[in-house]
């Protein structure tokens, strides 16, 4: 004799009617495997509780992280790629754009922002390493050329956060000409005295490195980013070598002497309002 | 050594030469004969030179008869010094540079140099220099500005060297700083194209008040064969590549990205060096003269607008499609 007698047979419940675990609840670290809540996750600016693996973020956590309240104005915003070449590989160049602006919902490769920073105002560059490998063509340099005209304009320091694999290949000799463009952008910043600080994040190659990023007052990164000129895999090619443990990490690079400091996520924003806040003083 | 391209020009050189030969031998009259197939070579070589694809571009910037850095400076100056180090770590042997005297006046000549032979290819790093190549040539240029003489650069690398001890002494930072330094220099700066023109290691000797190509060279953000590997994920799209990148000296200038073209010699530099140095001098006192017309305060802001106006871009509209 059983308990309970299954009146309908089979299980009717229609696919849409289940209930299942929102997505995203959990989130698994790439590192060392732990499983976090997502609110934990997110109220440790994205760094594992257990490894301290900072997971890779984009403009829209970072401006979460960075302005105050989450309040900024946002700059050219809908600033987007032109195909001045006419470029096809496999895809053609505007439609692997437009198919990137669908699947992110982002415009391109970087935004940037003006707002408050613990009351310090400042102008902010983000980099998105999901569209398109987080790689410069001319929105990129344009978007921060401006940025860099507004920070001079308003007096504010800029804060560029790279994370990228470096030129934007479809737009080629556009490409290269952006790192001339920024620079010569931060030249101007320099000469007006305004702090400009770069933090490198995971990763932070090419053209990038070779321009803008590594141009700051204060070169500063994240525990355990990637950094550098060529990747690893054509210096690997390169060299005909496997590349020693550690190399091109933040900490690397610091070793180096090519960055200031690293700076755990959790302690970022207060330690660059601490630093500008420094230099006002 | 002649190009795959280049193999019908040369058999029917050889078909001439032979003729001649037996001719001479056996006395015959052969003007006529010669002159129709010289006739005939040089339309085939016009053809030829006048319609190379973008790919046969960048065999010839890479031709191994190629005048380097090292061939032009001594054939343009009456007197050359060169200058080594970087005052930090070593001497670069891919990045060259020295005191000029051209008609009694003093040039800075600062380039990437290729090697001819294996052993010289070597000891020249194939013209891919090392972080201290872009500190060395920092330092130069900052010496051609504190004695106010103008700066020409001769562009010719494969690349800046993507090796393990390039990336510890910091690749990517040497080259930003010459990007950043460049645009505040006092005096003119000069910047030619003499064969290779890649990338971001081309561009850290390559911010100048005249960005100038030779016509068989290339100028692009990577080489077609790595373009190629990258998003073909093969490399024998490099013909392809080299057509989608737009990196002839026509292809720039029409882009608004470099600012002149200096012409070749019919066949390339490498046919008639002499020539060919002789209308870099040329062009080089020219321009050199023209810059100093402006002032300096004038001519840094120039440089800066002009490379700042480089890129296009469109917005979106609020529905999402594009403006354009």
């Amino acid at each position: 004799m059983t308990w309970f007698t299954r009146k309908e047979k089979g299980i009717v419940t229609p696919t849409e009617l289940k209930k299942e675990t929102p997505d995203g609840l959990w989130s698994q670290c790439p590192e060392c495997k732990k499983v976090m809540h997502s609110r934990e996750h997110k109220k440790n600016e994205y760094t594992c509780s257990s490894c301290n693996y900072h997971d890779k973020i984009g403009s829209k956590e970072y401006f979460e992280i960075i302005f105050d309240n989450n309040e900024f104005e946002e700059l050219d915003a809908r600033m987007s790629s032109s195909d001045p070449l006419v470029f096809i590989d496999t895809k053609k160049y505007p439609e692997r754009i437009v198919a990137t602006q669908k699947k992110t919902g982002l415009t391109d490769a970087v935004r940037s922002g003006i707002g408050y920073m613990n009351n310090i105002q400042i102008v902010v560059a983000c980099m998105d390493f999901n569209f398109i490998g987080g790689s410069m063509g001319s929105v990129v340099g344009e978007k921060i050329a401006r940025a860099i005209d507004k920070a001079r304009e308003k007096k504010a320091p800029f804060l560029m956060i790279s994370k990228t694999g470096g030129a934007r290949m479809m737009e080629a000799g556009y490409s290269l000409m952006q790192m001339a463009k920024t620079s010569a952008k931060l030249a101007m910043l320099s000469e007006d005295g305004i702090p400009y600080i770069s933090l490198l994040t995971d990763p932070t190659t090419g053209g990038v490195t070779a321009s803008y990023a590594m141009l700051g007052d204060f070169n500063i990164s994240e525990p355990g980013a990637l950094i550098g000129f060529a990747g690893p895999r054509v210096i690997r090619e390169t060299i005909g070598k496997d590349l020693p443990e550690g190399f091109q990490s933040a900490e690397f690079v610091l070793e180096h002497g090519f960055l200031d400091f690293i700076v755990d996520r959790k302690e970022l924003k207060e330690r660059l309002s601490d630093l500008l806040t420094m230099l006002n003083n | 050594m002649d190009l795959d391209f280049e193999r019908p020009i040369v058999e029917l050189e050889a078909k001439l030469a032979d003729m001649k030969h037996i001719a001479e031998e056996n006395d015959v009259d052969v003007t006529d004969a010669v002159k129709t197939l010289e006739d005939k070579i040089k339309k085939l070589k016009k053809d030829t030179y006048q319609n190379l694809t973008r790919w046969q571009r960048v065999q010839l910037s890479r031709h191994a008869d190629r005048p380097y850095t090292l061939d032009y400076i001594p054939a343009i100056c009456d007197k050359f010094i060169e200058l080594f180090g970087d005052r930090n770590v070593k001497d670069d042997k891919a990045m060259v540079g020295g005191f000029g005297e051209i008609e009694g006046q003093t040039f800075m000549f600062i380039g990437q140099q290729k090697g001819r032979n294996t052993k010289q290819r070597q000891y020249r790093n194939f013209g891919m220099a090392n972080p201290e190549g872009y500190r060395k040539a920092l330092r130069l240029m900052k010496m051609a500005e504190k004695f106010n003489k103008p700066i020409i650069t001769f562009i010719d690398t494969p690349g800046a060297y993507p090796g393990l001890e390039a990336e510890e002494r910091g690749q990517g930072e040497a080259i930003a700083r010459n990007l950043k330094e460049m645009f505040m220099l006092k005096v003119p700066v000069i910047c030619i194209i003499i064969g290779e023109g890649a990338s971001g290691g081309a561009l850290g000797i390559g911010i100048g008040d005249k960005v100038l190509m030779l016509e068989n060279t290339w100028y692009s953000v990577i080489s077609p064969e790595s373009c190629s590997s990258i998003l073909w994920r093969s490399w024998d799209y490099k013909e392809q590549a080299a057509e989608a990148l737009k990196l002839t000296a026509a292809d720039m200038l029409k882009a608004g990205l470099v600012d002149g073209i200096i012409k070749e010699p019919l066949g390339g530099a490498h046919v008639d060096p002499v020539a060919m140095a002789n209308k870099l001098k040329k062009t080089i006192l020219e321009e050199v003269a023209g810059l100093f017309l402006i002032s300096s305060e004038q001519r840094i802001l120039n440089r800066i607008e002009k490379f700042s106006n480089m890129g296009v871009v469109t917005e979106l509209a609020f529905d999402g499609t594009s403006r354009l």
